[in-house]
């Protein structure tokens, strides 16, 4: 126990974060200087953000390896956070404190439990190869050395939320994390429609943080801590004074989840993740696929305890996360933007993450957000390849038959689609059955959620078989100088898939990681929550054989059949590639309602006609008076100020006059 | 060295009206360049001068601290009475700083009756650092009316379009409130002539009208007399319209001065007067008719319509500078809140609002000056692309904006944190409203970051416009360190409010917060004895008295 009291358990946490600051300051800093230099300092400066992070990785893994040496058990996860405090080596010598003020004591307190080592290991991990990814990829832009900045800030403010050892400093890399993701969406702010979804996905996220800033306060007035440690483990003794102990705790659940609900794109708030896509390809897989939209995710499991004390908000977190699955991998279905079906797929696994969350399976969530940050960065990371070689097309109608172009992409890309649709032996099959087993042990509706689980693993397996048969079989449908140019990356591209595609494949086999066991001392709950039905595995490995089977006649053999169905089930597609109106009846509601409600009735009318009239009719009404008896008034301003002014000296010494 | 740390207060607020009245002096008549110079130095000094204020400032002690008294005018009570304490050393700190940063942000933008031009900065300056000194009423309300003046002028003579209607509304605007606000000054001036202490001649001490044990109706008329003038000044919904036309036509350095300094007189009084003065009017019934909200709830009701209101018409303004002052009443409108809270947590982080509101609108209306300087134009119409053209403009603006908009890790998160906690402890829902205006804070200025920033340069007149020079830089980077050091490190700041704010909090709310008051009350000069405590006033009671047809207008 006290091993985890020595420096190195202290230091190395810290460490880990500075690395990426210290690259993103440096970027920044000398930015500019470094883009008008010689060309090899512009790929000094990726080296060096490639750099930071990969240090980061091997820190983290040595830190995380003798965590594991060590055994952790539940009883121990306490300490370690107030050992990892600042100045290191003295427990009692509270933290550094950020804000103290009130009884409201927030240290910058890291946490290093099993959960954050994961999440730990995962950021720096898939985000070495994606910096290394990006090598290749951003080669020939000019900006990239503002790229690779963002990406070492976007590093580092990520590995703050997944190390933060209390709520509010896990909203910094919460919102770090959310202004990076704008400053990269828009990272080619000339465009109108990469401007437009950098802004989109700033200001969707704020409705969520508002959530989160009232859970927080709510939190802290019902439990008086906001120490996460301390909420989740004293979650079921908690004595709060004032809301009530169950209404206070799904309060505080379902204020969080609205945060979580906007990070992690779940309905009402999915509509900014699609949109996203407009950022660089490896953007869209490290920050949108693997690392921050998962965030939601990572913090309804690090309070799994409170999420358990509250049927209610985990009812709300189940059903919002299956209806999210499932309307977003119907959109996905007919999406043509080889990036908007990853992305809609990537919304639909996050809806299945908070399925299991929400119905007690924390386990099998987090298990999920690790393999499917390994196969969705694989998948995003393919698509970048593919964009690459297709000259910047994105359009699956305009591809075909890439398999042999591009066959190292093409293999990988297989690979990832295998495992997210759920095929034996890969990694997405054993974290999904994992999810679906769990929906039984829901306080509610659980042959429901499985239901809708099960049928949109079939979904799954569909559009992605039918996103990997349009683009890699068959023949080529886009133009002749395409097809010309069509040819693999270079190594630093194919390297990282070629990586992600073996963690696609290994991360889901128990006996050599055993994710839910690793994390359930975190979770503080019996272990009674997964109901292995004898039926469900057979279950799951049909529907996805059965989606694959149905898409791959679909769009191999009965290539006609599509178009057909398109036409004969016009409304229904009309609605799936409308995405259900989301968007439009939001775009109408903020451009009517708000802007111009306010435009109209307040500014124009409040403001100006009613509140400025009144105040410029009482100095009309002066002035009309001020005519009448204009031969005691000089009209000049400082003249009224001065006769105010003698007036109210005469009344003053007409009062104070000794009598 | 004695000399100057028992004279400090009046050295700092002297020190701008020296150097004004230096300037008028004939070896500066035509050497518009030795203006500058000599205007900038002094406004460093008055900088340094006041910095020891940071080191030698007691923060553990209650009451009053560098305290100057004499007598001024003894016959009616009237005394020379300087002293400070955690909340108005801060505001110190924050005016001769901005006073460095408003005067340096002038060397070019001004070129016509540029000795005028400082004579005036530094006379507002004088004034204003008056106003925070000031324990005399008489005192108070002299540089509360010598600060208005020279604004009226900057914004008159080297205003823009509309300058004469920007500036006489102004004028105008405030001197209505302020008039008021003298009857109430008076009102309770005539109680003391009443107390045996000071028969015959009264006082306008205000330590010693803290120990008053005011008479509950004249404390209501009291507080709306207050209120008129401070609320104009903040300014409150629905008396804020003379802000954004005062925004616009001003001059760059008057909007830094305007609303990094200028508006906080407004919550500075009710903080240092109208609180601590007439804490039983809180709980009394206002009557309009079909609402008869307390005090307190009429307070709060429009600090929340101004927060959500002003946010809404701000996303509208196709203005940049009318933008950011629709901005700064919704964020105002915080601060207001925080402090009707009535607990701790709120009026600290009331306060520390209120500095980083200076810091970050004051940085936000040099951001405009500095575009405008350039181009001569403030409609966000002109713009766009900006980002690729001036980098450096580009980035400080947005970690400016970020501040604004309450990011962690900036300064205004703290604050606005702090409120919402505070503003929850006192009722749920205050909180419920008020975190609406967060998310459209986020909204109008990342709109406005959007229209003009990004995007490609559609504008020829923008293509080759130069990007920061060394004096620009040296006027904002101060301003972005303090954003950051107050977001990461806000301890140093808060520790000059806990002692004054505890105190405060237990005379408002004494059911809640009343043992810390009596700790508080230890101190001879500062606050209540406790035998004299104020009746107490619970959060949204029932009124104790209703006064007669009690309408504020």
């Amino acid at each position: 126990m006290n091993a985890l009291m020595e420096m190195p358990y202290q230091v190395v946490p810290f460490l880990v974060l500075a690395l990426p600051l210290a690259g993103f300051t440096v970027l920044a800093l000398f930015g500019d200087s470094i883009k008008r230099g010689k060309p090899y300092e512009t790929t000094g400066a990726g080296y060096l953000a490639c750099g930071t992070v990969i240090v980061a990785f091997l820190l983290a893994a040595w830190s995380v390896r003798s965590l594991l040496g060590l055994g952790v058990r539940a009883e121990d996860l306490r300490f370690a956070q107030p050992s990892l405090g600042w100045p290191p080596g003295d427990p009692e010598r509270w933290p550094l404190a950020w804000i103290s003020v009130g009884g409201l004591e927030i240290p910058f307190a890291l946490l290093l439990d099993p959960l954050s080592s994961l999440l730990l290991l995962v950021v720096t991990g898939i985000g070495s190869l994606i910096h290394v990814y990006s090598l290749g990829y951003m080669a020939h832009d000019e900006d990239r050395v503002r790229y690779f900045s963002y990406l070492n800030l976007f590093t580092f403010f990520m590995l703050v939320l997944v190390l933060a050892g209390n709520l509010p400093l896990m909203f910094v890399g919460w919102e770090g994390v959310g202004l990076c993701s704008y400053l990269l969406i828009g990272f080619w702010f000339k465009k109108k429609s990469a401007s437009d979804a950098g802004k989109k996905a700033f200001i969707v996220n704020r409705i969520g943080d508002a959530g989160l800033i009232l859970g927080m306060i709510v939190a802290f007035h019902a439990f008086g801590t906001l120490d996460l440690v301390d909420i989740a483990s004293n979650a079921g003794s908690l004595t709060p004074d004032r809301l009530g102990q169950v209404g206070a705790i799904t309060a505080v659940c379902l204020l969080l989840f609205v945060g979580a609900a906007g990070k992690s794109a779940q309905i009402p708030l999915h509509v900014w993740l699609p949109d996203a896509m407009e950022g660089p390809t490896p953007v869209s897989a490290l920050i949108h696929a693997a690392t921050m939209v998962t965030a939601g995710v990572y913090m309804v499991a690090r309070l799994a305890p409170l999420y358990h004390a509250s049927p209610t908000a985990s009812v709300v977190v189940a059903v919002i996360g299956a209806a999210t699955a499932l309307m977003a991998a119907t959109i996905a279905m007919v999406q043509t933007d080889i990036k908007k079906v990853l992305a809609y797929s990537t919304v639909s696994q996050l809806g299945f993450m908070f399925l299991a969350a929400g119905s007690g399976a924390y386990g099998a969530a987090v298990f999920h957000l690790f393999t499917h940050a390994f196969f969705k960065a694989l998948l995003f990371l393919g698509s970048g390849s593919v964009i690459h070689a297709m000259g910047g097309e994105q359009d699956i109608r305009k591809m075909g038959g890439l398999l042999k172009k591009i066959p190292v992409t093409g293999a990988t890309f297989a690979i990832g689609t295998a495992a997210i649709a759920g095929v034996p032996f890969l990694s997405g099959f054993y974290s999904k059955e994992e999810i679906l087993a769990g929906t039984l042990g829901a306080p509610a509706l659980g042959p429901l959620l499985l239901g809708v689980g099960l049928f949109t693993a079939g979904l799954t397996a569909f559009y992605m078989t039918r996103l990997f048969v349009l683009t890699f079989l068959g023949r080529f449908r886009g133009d002749l100088e395409t097809e010309h140019h069509l040819h693999e990356s270079p190594m630093s591209m194919l390297v990282p898939l070629c990586l992600l595609a073996v963690g696609s494949i290994v991360t889901g086999w128990h006996w050599l990681i055993d994710v839910p066991g690793f994390l359930q001392p975190v979770f503080r709950l019996p272990e009674a929550h997964v109901h292995h039905v004898g039926w469900l595995m057979p279950a799951a490995i049909g529907v996805a054989l059965a989606g694959i089977a149905v898409a791959a006649f679909l769009y191999t053999l009965y290539a006609d059949v599509p178009a057909r169905l398109k036409e004969r089930l016009g409304g229904v597609y009309r609605v799936l590639d409308a995405k259900y109106g989301f968007d439009r009846a939001y775009d109408a509601f903020a451009s009517r309602v708000v802007v111009g409600g306010s435009e109209t009735l307040l500014w124009k009318g409040i403001d100006t006609s009613v509140i400025d009239r009144a105040v410029n009719g009482a100095g009309e009404v002066t002035a009309a008076v001020s005519r009448r008896v204009r031969l005691l008034q000089s009209g000049v301003v400082r003249g009224y100020a001065l006769v105010i002014l003698m007036g109210t000296v005469a009344i003053l010494g007409y009062l104070m006059w000794p009598r | 060295m004695d000399f100057f740390r028992e004279h400090l207060l009046s050295i700092i607020t002297y020190t701008p009206l020296v150097g004004a009245l230096v300037l008028l002096l004939p070896p500066f008549k035509g050497q518009d360049d030795r203006v500058r110079w000599f205007a900038n130095g002094v406004a460093v000094l008055g900088f340094l001068v006041s910095l020891p204020l940071w080191f030698w400032f007691d923060r553990e002690a209650s009451g009053f601290q560098f305290v100057e008294r004499g007598a001024w005018i003894p016959s009616i009570g009237v005394s020379y009475h300087f002293g400070i304490d955690g909340v108005s050393a801060l505001l110190i700190l924050l005016t001769t700083l901005l006073g460095v940063i408003a005067i340096l942000s002038s060397w070019t933008a001004i070129t016509d009756r540029v000795r005028q031009y400082y004579v005036f900065l530094l006379l507002l300056q004088a004034g204003m650092l008056g106003v925070f000194c000031a324990l005399d009423m008489f005192l108070f309300y002299v540089f509360w009316e010598v600060m208005l003046v020279p604004m009226y002028f900057l914004i008159g003579i080297w205003g823009g379009v509309r300058r004469l209607y920007a500036a006489i509304k102004f004028f105008l605007y405030t001197l209505v409130g302020s008039v008021v606000m003298l009857l109430g000054i008076l009102a309770v001036y005539f109680h003391s002539r009443t107390v045996d202490a000071f028969k015959g001649t009264g006082t306008f001490d205000v330590t010693e009208w803290y120990k008053f044990q005011l008479d509950p109706s004249l404390q209501f008329w009291v507080f709306l007399a207050f209120f008129l003038g401070f609320a104009i000044k903040v300014p409150m919904f629905p008396f804020h319209t003379w802000l954004p036309d005062a925004h616009v036509e001003a001059p760059t350095a008057g909007s830094v001065i305007l609303a990094g300094v200028l508006l906080k007189m407004g919550t500075y009084g009710f903080i240092r007067f109208s609180l601590p003065l007439l804490p039983a009017a809180l709980g009394q019934t206002l009557n309009f008719w079909l609402w008869r909200p307390t005090i307190l709830e009429f307070m709060v009701v429009l600090s929340i319509i101004g927060i959500v209101y002003a946010a809404l018409v701000t996303l509208v303004q196709s203005d940049m500078k009318k933008l950011i002052a629709y901005s700064s009443v919704s964020h105002l409108g915080f601060c207001m809140l925080g402090m009707f809270a009535l607990n701790p947590l709120g009026l600290e982080g009331s306060v520390l609002q209120m500095i980083n509101h200076g810091l970050s609108t004051g940085g936000l209306f040099l951001i405009v000056g500095l575009i405008y300087e350039r181009r001569h134009t403030k409609a966000i119409a002109e713009f766009g692309g900006l980002a690729s053209v001036m980098p450096v403009y580009a980035t400080l603006t947005l970690i400016i904006f970020l501040a604004s908009m309450g990011l962690p890790l900036l300064n205004g998160f703290i604050g606005e944190l702090m409120i919402l906690q505070g503003a929850f402890s006192a009722n749920r829902v205050w909180a419920y409203w008020a975190v609406s205006g967060i998310v459209l804070g986020a909204a109008y200025l990342l709109w406005l970051y959007q229209r003009v920033f990004w995007g490609k340069v559609t504008n020829e007149e923008n293509r080759h416009l130069k990007d920061l020079n060394r004096r620009e830089l040296a006027t904002l980077v101060p301003l972005v360190v303090l954003c950051f050091w107050i977001g990461v490190y806000p301890k140093p700041f808060l520790a000059f409010l806990h002692k004054p704010m505890a105190h405060l909090a237990g005379i408002v709310n004494p059911e809640r917060f009343g043992s810390q008051a009596q700790v508080a009350a230890t101190a001879p000069v500062h606050g209540a004895p406790s035998g004299a405590a104020p009746p107490p006033v619970t959060m949204l009671a029932e009124p104790e008295v209703v006064p007669e047809g009690g309408r504020p207008h």
